[in-house]
């Protein structure tokens, strides 16, 4: 097999060619079921959501208009801060990756949703639905790994700029969708050299991403503030607040889809000629799950479902649940860890990662030992095989 | 004086008008990314200014296998004439449908438009909207359009209706000749028209708007002369002129199916006769393996059936749009305007008929779809 992995124990090693392919069409079994009772309710369910979201936006920011009295602006904020995480979880990143393209509905529809967020559409739908889901956890090819900024995988060499990482990750975590939004641009890369920098194509897509956070600052930082009159000043710092818990809330819930302890990293030539099957497995381990109650995994737009999205990016969301009682399932049978854990445990398990990789390798040998146990422990079927090697 | 009066109008609603998009433009920048329109139509989907749509009001059976939807048209409905047909686009099983239907009344005081849809086999939409649709349910709508529309000024005429598509001529006669509780009400502007109506259905239960038909020809208003299948046999239009005497004098509008219209086109040909005729149901896209993808330019790819559109259209040298290739990223998505394309991964084949799918045709990926027949992309 090709996928190659880069830990001292392959939880695949225990798998024939033959069981890679048999778990692929498993999957593509379970895939086609939903494809196929996908209907009326599912359609209800998103309107649904979209109708809620926008009311409730509407409302928050109507009691903000009198944001200047204390309730008000709790209230206010309060809500306005759910409205700009579910539009941008479970309604734009959902709708943008075509879960309800199958709708045939223009409004909303993969091709033509923009987002309540500084990145426009078109060069998230690149970065996240072309790069991210295609190579995911592919070292030198995913760009999520660390964003460019971090060092979340031993393989990546360590330079002192790493040092300051603890600090780097959550100065992106506060102003997130403006880290989401160079990113997209790839703004490291292209400044760096001379040509990039003055190519007509980076030049166009850079001005449209500043009409983009143009036309949001001066919505949510000038005009609804305007437009509170003597409210003006607490409409801006609830704003500005909405906006900061939507970054936080989302770089967090993000940061747990690939970072936790657990997750699986590939080399660039793993993926040579990679098979469908094997394409399943890499996602099926370069993946970690959120569990917790149906309003953490609304709250995430399914995103806790992180596993089940990666392996069915274009499913509708609000069928992950179902769908990952059957993929569990096929992780047990073929002896496959499946990496998930409450928030707290998985955002704490991430921050830890980005502190321990802050140092170099060999400054952290101890922690990677203790990771090592635990991949052992996850790799069952492997694990006997590995011992007697020993 | 009035010169000057006038010109201060002029400006008064030159400032009007630049005051009004000067609000809009603030409303745009209060609700970017979306636009104010997203968050009125929760309110209100029928409003003026709003896409247009319709709220279905009520289903009435007609027959066993149809019935009549009455809609309440959104404000900006630009009114019709008798005989027009209207597209309706309407979720069935989650997925949006546009289909063209006649409308079957004239304008009414209430201004509501109907439609009568006669449940076909295997037709989604017609099923869905004789069986399943409720009153309360949304649909979209565009104008109404169609030239088979009656005479203004009068004259001999001859409807040939097939099926349903007696509906664009009830919709003219109940215009013409409104059928109340105390009878059929004759009005002047109904009367200099002569008209005779040969209705060909495979039985006579199946008949809609029979009834109708029957009141008006009882009243001496119409000719009617019925053709059932399991009766008289199946119609043959050199027997037209046996039927309609007087069919040399008269102007002829037929709805049906292809087949007929084509028959009679070649007859009127033949006898120098005028005709006018309507269609509706296009023909039916039939799926096959492989086939020729012509683009917006003009240019056309051949592409087997086991070969996605991408990759097909990228070794004849197009630029194309693309992602994943493995129909997860959405990045190559393109729209179908006419034609059939099978999803290699299920086997499932997706159709795109002018007329019966989106206006700006279905949306496909590419990479992971085959041509199952010849297909337009909007590229």
């Amino acid at each position: 097999m090709t996928v190659m992995q880069k830990k001292d124990v392959d939880p695949t090693a225990h798998l024939s060619a033959e069981d890679v392919e048999r778990l692929g069409q498993e999957l593509d079994a379970i895939r086609q079921s939903i494809v196929d009772s996908r209907g009326e309710n599912d359609a209800a369910y998103i309107r649904r959501v979209i109708a809620a979201q926008r009311k409730l936006e509407l409302g928050s920011r109507a009691v903000l208009l009198v944001s200047v009295f204390p309730p008000a602006w709790i209230l206010g904020t309060l809500g306005l801060s759910v409205a700009k995480i579910v539009e941008n979880m479970e309604i734009g990143h959902n709708v943008m990756h075509g879960q309800w393209d199958w709708m045939r509905d223009p409004k909303i529809h993969s091709t033509t949703w923009e987002w309540d967020n500084a990145s426009p559409a078109a060069q998230w739908k690149h970065s996240h639905n072309e790069v991210h889901h295609t190579y995911t956890n592919v070292v030198g090819k995913d760009n999520d790994l660390g964003y460019g900024i971090m060092r979340v995988d031993e393989d990546q060499r360590w330079v002192p700029f790493y040092l300051a990482q603890p600090l780097w990750n959550l100065i992106n975590a506060c102003f997130f969708e403006y880290g989401i939004a160079a990113y997209d641009l790839e703004l490291g890369k292209n400044l760096r050299s001379q040509k990039r920098r003055t190519s007509p194509e980076f030049r166009a897509r850079a001005k449209q991403t500043l009409r983009k956070i143009r036309g949001q600052a001066t919505k949510d930082y000038v005009l609804h503030p305007l437009l509170s009159g003597p409210s003006a000043l607490t409409t801006l710092s609830a704003n500005f607040t909405a906006n900061l818990i939507r970054n936080l809330w989302t770089h967090s819930v993000i940061m747990c889809g690939h970072f936790p302890e657990g997750v699986q990293t590939f080399e660039r030539r793993s993926i040579n000629g990679e098979t469908r099957g094997e394409w399943y497995l890499r996602q099926m381990l370069g993946s970690a799950n959120i569990s917790g109650s149906k309003a953490m995994h609304f709250m995430t737009g399914n995103l806790s479902h992180q596993v089940e999205h990666h392996l069915f990016p274009d499913l509708p969301s609000n069928r992950y649940a179902e769908i990952a009682v059957q993929v569990r399932d096929v992780f047990d049978r073929y002896g496959l860890p499946y990496v998930t854990g409450s928030l707290p445990r998985q955002v704490g398990s991430a921050w830890k990662k980005v502190i321990r990789l802050s140092l170099p390798n060999d400054f952290s040998a101890k922690a990677q030992a203790t990771v090592t146990g635990k991949l052992l422990d996850f790799a069952r079927p492997a694990r006997d095989a590995d011992s007697a090697a020993a | 004086m009035s010169l000057l009066l006038q010109r201060q109008q002029q400006a008064t609603r030159g400032r009007r008008v630049a005051l009004r998009d000067r609000a809009v433009r603030l409303a745009e920048r209060l609700t970017t990314p979306l636009l104010p329109a997203d968050y009125l139509d929760l309110f209100d989907p029928l409003r003026s200014g709003a896409d247009l749509r319709g709220r279905i009001v009520a289903v009435e059976p007609e027959t066993a296998d149809a019935a009549t939807i009455v809609i309440r048209p959104g404000r900006d409905w630009a009114g019709h004439v008798p005989g027009q047909y209207v597209r309706i686009g309407i979720d069935v099983d989650g997925i949006r449908q546009w289909r063209a239907y006649s409308l079957t009344h004239g304008p009414r005081a209430d201004g509501h438009i109907s439609i009568t849809v006669k449940a076909v086999p295997d037709g989604r939409v017609s099923n869905h909207l004789v069986r399943s649709a409720r009153p309360g349910t949304l649909v979209h709508l565009e104008q109404a359009t169609g030239d088979f529309v009656l005479p203004t000024d009068g004259g001999r005429l001859l409807f040939v209706t097939a099926g349903s598509g007696v509906t664009p001529v009830i919709g003219m006669l109940r215009n013409l000749f409104p059928v109340t509780d105390a009878g059929v009400a004759r009005l002047p502007r109904s009367q200099g028209y002569d008209i005779t109506v040969v209705h060909v259905a495979p039985s006579e239960p199946d008949s809609i708007f029979l009834d109708n038909l029957r009141t008006l020809d009882e009243a001496g208003l119409i000719r009617l002369v019925p053709r059932y299948g399991d009766v008289h046999g199946r119609l043959d239009v050199a027997d037209l002129g046996t039927l309609v005497p007087d069919l040399h004098e008269r102007t002829t509008f037929a709805c049906g199916p292809g087949g007929l219209l084509d028959a009679l086109t070649a007859h009127h040909d033949t006898h120098g006769l005028e005709l006018l005729t309507e269609q509706f149901r296009v023909s039916t896209v039939s799926a096959g393996e492989g086939g020729s993808i012509t683009f917006a330019d003009g240019t056309t790819v051949e592409a087997d059936g086991a070969t996605p559109i991408l990759t097909a259209a990228e070794d004849a040298g197009r630029l194309m749009p693309s992602g994943c290739r493995m129909g997860i990223c959405y990045g190559c998505v393109l729209p179908m305007r006419e034609g059939a394309v099978r999803d290699l991964r299920t086997g499932e084949v997706t159709t795109a008929a002018p007329g019966e799918t989106n206006v700006g045709g279905v949306p496909i990926q590419t990479c992971v779809s085959a041509a199952a027949g010849a297909c337009h992309l909007d590229h």
